[in-house]
């Protein structure tokens, strides 16, 4: 049973908005059916018109960084330095971590390209791995 | 309004900021308190409303301190409005002053908070046997605090910062300009004897300190530590009761704003924090029928040198988009066009954060009754207090000479 389970390694998202879909990892949004309005949490209402209608909507994988900060003084259990971005997702804006890419200002630029990106939480003792996202240069 | 129904601050007060090892919050905001009380020439017994904030304690301030500096039985409102308490605290007062139920309140912001850490940060992944469990309305299966973003502060911040450098396209090295503007800060610091850091920090040393989260160092955040401020506020038609000197050093609250961040695009991704500031100052500036180039100083939220440079802009001190052309024209400076945060500001005066929203407008109060001592901006007449609670609140006072009794 043990082998059985090793053999059947399964992977889940870091956070409910995103999704893995085999190999083309992207994070959805709850849209708001009345004025648009997208967000990634769980929702009672819209913030912006109070509407109380939401449709599932993919949202881009690829788009430019807004802004960020290289941190480098973290809660425990944090690795430093890492790359905090807010992310132009073609009109949709996300926070993630600029990855695969040294954390200092010679690489990391206002309005560069970047395209959501995955990697490994490391496992459960299930041996369930979660995967997160974060955003790489394109 | 008739002018009697303008609303004055009658005594004001802040205490030293710094490290208060040997007093607690109820000591510190009584102290500030006792303060302003005599600042007013008034005792508890003439105060009608109480309003308290304390974000770091266990809860009931404003009943902790009545139990040390006088129980008279008057309503006593506990606040809680991030950064913005203490402005907060004051804004209850006002309110219940304007509305007519009594003619005199008072409010208290106090913190202890030397030697806190990083504050937003927090979370830690379970490290022993674990199964993930999804939690949160992100249904995350460990804290995204570093693994999604950052929620600590000064990253936060240097976001908000860095975001206005891409919107308004900067060519300079972003690093440089914002240590430039703490460099500012703490220059002005070395006036101000109630600052928990006054010395003089060149540029190079400031950018050579520890880097907390870029373009932030130590020195560009604002320093934990401890303090506390409070204000009495009054009626028109009750100080004109009152002898001459109190109506000559009364300040008159032109302006009273507090405003909650409006739905933009991103602002549950990045908080917003300029929305809220525009809007803010919009209704501050109508409300005392005055524009930003009637304002002889600015106290504003500088809680790290990264958020300094945006509320130029929301305060509409520049141009729309013009934070940096003000900032390097000198403008900002004390002998400037228009001196902002000659406290010293966060990053030397120090953040208890409860405090700040009232030590602040104690700042500006300073200058406007012309008793700023050795930092006194000569001929200061009215002034513009502002701060922002992160989540969001922002206040924004404008404060006058009262014109009475001259």
């Amino acid at each position: 049973m043990l082998s059985g389970m090793s053999e059947t390694v399964s992977q889940i998202p870091f956070v409910d908005y995103l999704v893995l879909d085999d190999g083309n990892p992207h994070l959805r949004a709850h849209e708001c059916t009345t004025c648009g309005a997208r967000y990634f949490d769980r929702r009672n209402a819209c913030a912006s018109c109070f509407g109380t209608d939401f449709t599932d909507v993919d949202v881009a994988t690829e788009g430019i960084v807004r802004s960020f900060s290289i941190v480098t003084f973290a809660a425990p259990g944090v690795e430093v330095p890492f790359v905090a971005a807010v992310v132009d997702l073609d009109g949709t804006s996300a926070k993630g971590n600029i990855i695969n890419c040294p954390p200092d200002p010679e690489h990391v630029k206002l309005g560069m390209k970047v395209r959501l990106a995955t990697y490994s939480m490391g496992a459960d003792d299930n041996g369930v791995e979660a995967l997160n996202y974060g955003f790489e240069p394109a | 309004m008739s002018a009697s129904d303008d609303i004055f601050i009658l005594g004001i007060s802040m205490t030293k900021f710094g490290k208060h090892p040997d007093k607690d919050v109820v000591d510190l905001g009584s102290e500030a308190i006792m303060a302003a009380l005599a600042d007013a020439g008034v005792t508890m017994a003439d105060i009608g409303v109480f309003a308290a904030g304390n974000l770091m304690g266990r809860g009931g301030i404003a009943q902790q301190l009545q139990k040390q500096v006088g129980q008279t039985g008057i309503p006593a409102y506990n606040v809680s409005n991030a950064c913005a308490t203490g402005a907060t605290a004051l804004r209850t007062a006002i309110m219940a002053v304007k509305a007519g139920e009594t003619d005199m309140g008072l409010a208290c912001g106090v913190e202890k908070l030397a030697g806190a850490g990083l504050l937003g940060a927090g979370g830690q992944a379970k490290s022993d046997g674990h199964e993930w469990e999804r939690s949160g309305r992100y249904g995350a299966v460990a804290p995204v605090d570093g693994r999604i973003g950052t929620e600590a502060m000064p990253g936060v911040f240097a976001q908000v910062g860095m975001e206005y450098l891409h919107e308004h396209q900067y060519g300079g090295t972003a690093f440089e300009l914002f240590a430039k503007i703490s460099e500012k800060n703490h220059s002005h610091s070395t006036l101000n004897p109630l600052a928990a850091y006054s010395k003089e920090m060149p540029l190079e040393q400031i950018m050579n300190d520890i880097m907390i989260a870029y373009p932030n160092t130590r020195p560009m955040c604002s320093a934990n530590c401890d303090g506390a401020a409070a204000a009495v506020v009054v009626s028109g038609e009750k100080l004109r009761t009152m002898s001459l000197e109190q109506q000559r050093r009364a300040i008159k609250v032109s302006a009273s704003v507090l405003t909650s961040d409006p739905y933009q695009e991103a602002c549950q991704v990045l908080p917003d924090v300029n929305t809220l500031t525009r809007n803010a100052a919009q209704t501050a500036y109508e409300q005392a029928g005055v524009g930003p180039e009637d304002l002889d100083l600015v106290e504003l939220h500088d809680c790290f040198a990264t958020a300094e440079l945006v509320h130029y802009d929301n305060l509409m001190l520049c141009e729309p988009g013009g934070a940096v052309d003000f900032f390097e024209s000198g403008a900002p400076w004390r002998d400037g066009k228009l001196p902002v945060n000659v406290s010293g500001g966060l990053q030397s005066k120090g953040h208890p954060i409860s405090a700040t929203g009232i030590a602040n407008i104690w700042e500006v109060c300073q200058h406007v009754r012309g008793e700023g001592g050795p930092r006194q901006i000569e001929g200061a007449k009215v002034g513009l207090a502002h701060v922002i609670g992160l989540g969001s609140a922002c206040g924004v006072h404008i404060l006058e000479k009262s014109g009475l009794a001259a």
